[in-house]
């Protein structure tokens, strides 16, 4: 705990820091949603017919949809008309270079903390920025370019790699599979689109980074990552959004396509604005997370989930390959009014397939946690091995925390392990720290670091600095 | 499954027409209630979350009868080997939803061991007091549709400090030949502060026509009592049971069921205890042992509404052929439930590629100081183990069998009669095909 000292300043001080709105002049779609915003949405990407019909396809069966209500948080349901679908910062035309971003959109993404210069320069992390929508900046280009690698924005995929698009897009994520999924195939407006291509090892962390910044939108990004045939990828992904009372909605759908022996590994770290302390406000994160993977292909999800007043998702694995692997490892910690409802599903479909799932919990203040899992495994899913751990943490007596793992099994040859407990921290653990003169909040952070080390140790290096800061950070004034 | 309800509704006109003058009772304003409730609710089907897994709609196409002729009579040599015989014991037995007070060792003193239908004429306190007050019907069709007929099962009270001196068994026969019939018993089981009883419960179809059984049974533990209840499911292919127990537990009692489950076509469990008072003690354990197209579905709730409280919940299976297991174990810490302990497992072991297990172990918690875990696995025979036994001479089946019972046995240490005990131990070696001559 070196950086203790810094943790417990940041814990009694900080509320969301980045809650701050970027005046940026945008460009903007009249609210509401029907056939012709989703004609404009296409028209203002420049979309060759074929998408535009996947788009109307969508849309179409979405109507049909009706949203579901299982799930376990409690939510004003978004009004769709309501909402707008397209606010872009206003450009003439695509940024070549960093020289080319709007200013004041550089400016923001140094109060993030993520300043592209200095990224670009020092981290070598290759990244795409995606405000409202919109994608604004995609750094690294030319050096991925030379290995073959395309790493662009959804839109810039969709005109110049639409082969490409066209073969992947929605074949892990189906137009139908769920009301969010079918509402952001209709009018998802950017996102980021990668290919590894045959035995590459891309040589630097991709990463996207999303920001909701008009007022009264929502955000619908597509991404797509397709590593092919025996390369290598780690792609980390980012969120952040200003302050505002009303709930804005985020619902983003992720499709991973791990070709035989390729191996992706998606590192998230979503600090959606949260909601005040009484619950007012924040973001609904609806999100549509899955992977396939071929043979000896690997997944690997890891999220640290902070923000959001609303958490809905479940990254998932369909192992559809012989020896192939998916792994889940999840931080989830909800404070004051925030609701999670995430998991995930590994479906086991090849043979020799294995899978971990490590999740962790943390419930403090009036905050509700759910733990949602699925592990299947297919009638010949020979020797299929599955562990899972969900844990929970809570701290004060107006939090929950809930489990429903399902488990269904069609394979003798099966190995399935499932663990999971809910506890709080041992009084006798905090003792054991005061009387070794560390104060209680102190050691309180240090547990909770300890606890959520196992998943933590998952993230690239960069991330796991943020996302250590962002645990004490969300747990503040939880303690005592 | 309209059909069947449809039916249901007519015959409902018909059993209130035969009730003469207690029609205007509290008793039936309650059953009328019911009825109406399961008319909105409808049977059951997969798309509600509760019943996922278990698909009525086959069991549902038969064409019951529901009010069995009511004379029938079975001679006791012919069935002795369903009761235990070794110990003596208390007895109510039923035959097609019928009290047979041939079969039956009845008491009065001290406590009573009786019927459903005989407390409801002549302890009304005992009715107003329980019955309908522990089971909830609001969003459980099944146990709307047993009030609304609640009309016979057994009746048993155990008055302040009274330790009931045997095990008390209660068996329902079927009998019908030409039919298929349905019948709903419905028991009513108190014990008031400070009693204790021991009670083994049977369903046994003596006939291969199919039977369905909606059971509900209403069981208040009061403060300081302990109840060890054994439910013993080895029914023929043909029958179904759905069994729903409600248990209601207070302060400082012990409750402690286990259901041992090796037969029946379809089974259901819904085995659901309410902490009402500080510092009780739970145990749930269960073994099922299932082949053929057998289906079993336990489904559990311990309700931590209240501090202090403990339970613990273990449940082991083997399925075989194409059987199938579902288990959805719910562990719910209310609010206020601070010191809370909850312990629930699941094992199983798959011996065939076409049987399959689901299992749920949920748990749903909004206290703090709480220590609650849940583990489940899946998975098969140790081969290490069993290279081992063979090596010192003992068969593959046998020692196949061995390593499944000794699986299988954590389930029965709670199992406090020991003639009860050596029936388990000799209904799983029949059901794994071995002798076991020893006990455990």
């Amino acid at each position: 705990m070196s950086n203790s000292d810094q943790i417990l300043d940041d814990v009694t001080k900080k509320e969301y820091e980045y809650g701050f709105y970027t005046e940026v002049e945008s460009d903007r779609a009249p609210k509401g949603l029907n056939e012709d915003i989703i004609r404009l949405i296409s028209t203002k990407k420049n979309e060759p017919e074929w998408m535009l019909e996947w788009r109307l396809d969508a849309y179409r069966k979405w109507l049909e949809m009706t949203e579901p209500t299982w799930l376990k948080p409690k939510y004003e349901k978004p009004n769709f008309q309501d909402i707008t679908y397209y606010a872009a910062p206003k450009k003439k035309k695509g940024p070549d270079s960093l020289d080319e971003v709007d200013p004041e959109l550089l400016k923001t993404f140094e109060k993030l903390g993520i300043s592209l210069d200095e990224q670009k320069r020092l981290t070598g992390v290759a990244m795409d920025v995606v405000v409202d929508s919109v994608s604004v900046a995609t750094t690294f280009k030319k050096t991925l370019r030379e290995l073959g690698i395309i790493f662009c924005s959804m839109s810039e995929a969709i005109q110049e790699h639409p082969e490409l698009v066209k073969k992947y897009l929605g074949t892990v994520v189906p137009k139908s599979d769920n009301f969010y999924a079918a509402l952001n195939s209709a009018v998802f407006t950017d996102g980021s689109f990668c290919y590894i291509p045959k035995g590459v090892k891309c040589p630097m962390e991709l990463s996207t980074y999303f920001r909701i910044n008009e007022a009264g939108t929502g955000q619908f990004e597509r991404t797509l990552v397709v590593a092919d045939a025996g390369s290598y990828v780690s792609y980390l992904e980012g969120c952040t959004a200003p302050q505002r009372d009303e709930n804005q909605l985020h619902a983003a759908v992720v499709e991973l396509v791990a070709l035989d022996d390729a191996e992706i590994k998606y590192s998230t770290v979503q600090n959606w604005y949260p909601g005040d302390a009484n619950g007012k406000g924040g973001v609904y994160n609806f999100v549509t997370k899955r992977g396939i993977c071929e043979k000896n292909a690997k997944i690997s999800w890891t999220q640290v989930e902070t923000g959001s007043a609303v958490t809905w998702k479940y990254p998932s694995c369909i192992l559809k390959g012989d020896n192939s692997i998916g792994e889940f490892y999840s931080v989830a910690v909800t404070n004051n009014h925030q609701q999670a409802d995430t998991g995930t599903k590994m479906i086991h479909l090849g043979k020799n397939t294995k899978s971990t799932i490590i999740s962790k919990g943390i419930c403090a203040g009036s905050s509700d946690g759910s733990y949602r899992g699925l592990v299947k495994i297919g009638p010949r899913a020979h020797n299929a091995r599955n562990f899972s751990q969900c844990d929970s943490l809570l701290m004060g007596d107006g939090c929950g925390s809930h489990t429903f793992p399902y488990i269904e099994t069609q394979n003798k040859t099966a190995k399935i392990e499932h663990e999971a407990t809910t506890s709080k921290i041992g009084e006798d653990q905090i003792f054991y720290c005061n009387q070794r003169g560390i104060g209680t909040e102190e050691a309180v952070a240090l547990i909770v670091n300890g606890y959520a080390k196992e998943v933590l140790n998952k993230l690239p290096m960069e991330f796991a600095v943020e996302a250590q800061k962002l645990l004490a950070i969300s747990l503040e004034g939880s303690v005592g | 499954m309209e059909e069947f309800k449809d039916k249901l509704e007519s015959n409902y006109i018909v059993f209130e027409n035969e009730l003469n003058g207690e029609a205007d009772t509290a008793v039936h304003g309650m059953r009328r209630d019911a009825f109406r409730n399961f008319e909105k609710l409808g049977f059951p089907t997969k798309r509600n979350e509760e019943w996922k897994y278990t698909n009525l709609k086959p069991i549902l196409k038969a064409d019951y009868k529901l009010f069995p002729k009511r004379e029938d009579h079975i001679e006791f040599k012919d069935v002795k080997r369903f009761f235990l015989n070794e110990i003596d014991s208390y007895k109510v037995v039923f035959i097609n939803g019928v009290y047979s007070s041939w079969l039956s060792e009845t008491t009065h003193q001290g406590y009573d061991v009786c019927t459903f239908g005989n407390a409801l004429r002549k302890y009304p306190e005992a009715i107003d007091g329980y019955f309908n007050k522990v089971a909830k019907t609001d969003e459980q069709a099944m146990v709307s549709l047993n009030t609304a007929f609640a009309s016979e099962g057994a009746f048993i009270r155990v008055p302040k400090n009274k330790v009931v001196d045997k095990p008390i068994q209660i068996i329902f026969f079927n009998t019908s030949d030409d039919r298929e019939i349905m019948v709903q018993p419905r028991n009513l089981i108190i014990l008031e502060q400070g009693a204790k009883a021991e009670i083994i419960e049977r369903h046994q179809s003596l006939t291969d026509t199919p039977v369905l059984t909606n059971s509900v049974s209403e069981v208040s533990v009061g403060a300081n009592a302990e109840l060890h209840y054994y439910k013993l499911q080895n029914d023929v292919h043909t029958s179904s049971l759905i069994d729903n127990t409600w248990i209601n537990q207070y302060r400082d009692s012990v409750a402690k069921f286990s259901t041992f489950s090796f037969g029946g076509r379809l089974t259901r469990n819904n085995l659901h205890f309410a902490m009402k008072d500080e510092n009780c003690l739970t145990y749930m354990n269960g073994v099922t042992i299932l082949d053929e197209n057998q289906h079993v579905d336990h489904h559990t709730v311990a309700d931590h509404l209240v501090p202090h409280c403990e339970s613990h919940e273990l449940y082991k299976g083997i399925y075989d052929d194409t059987s199938t297991g579902v288990f959805n174990g719910k562990i719910n810490v209310h609010k206020d439930a601070q010191k809370t302990n909850a312990f629930q497992q699941n094992d199983n072991i798959l011996l065939s590629d076409r049987a399959t297990v689901d299992t749920k172990p949920q748990l749903e918690i909004y206290a703090d100081d709480v220590a609650c875990s849940h583990g489940c696995t899946v998975g098969q025979l140790d081969e290490e183990a069993l290279f081992y036994m063979k090596s010192r001479g003992i068969a593959d089946k046998e020692a196949r069998a061995l390593l499944m019972y000794a699986f299988a046995s954590y389930a029965l240490s709670e199992v406090g009669i020991r003639e009860l005990k050596q029936k388990v131990n000799m209904l799983i070696a029949k059901k794994l095909g071995v002798d076991l001559d020893f006990e455990l």
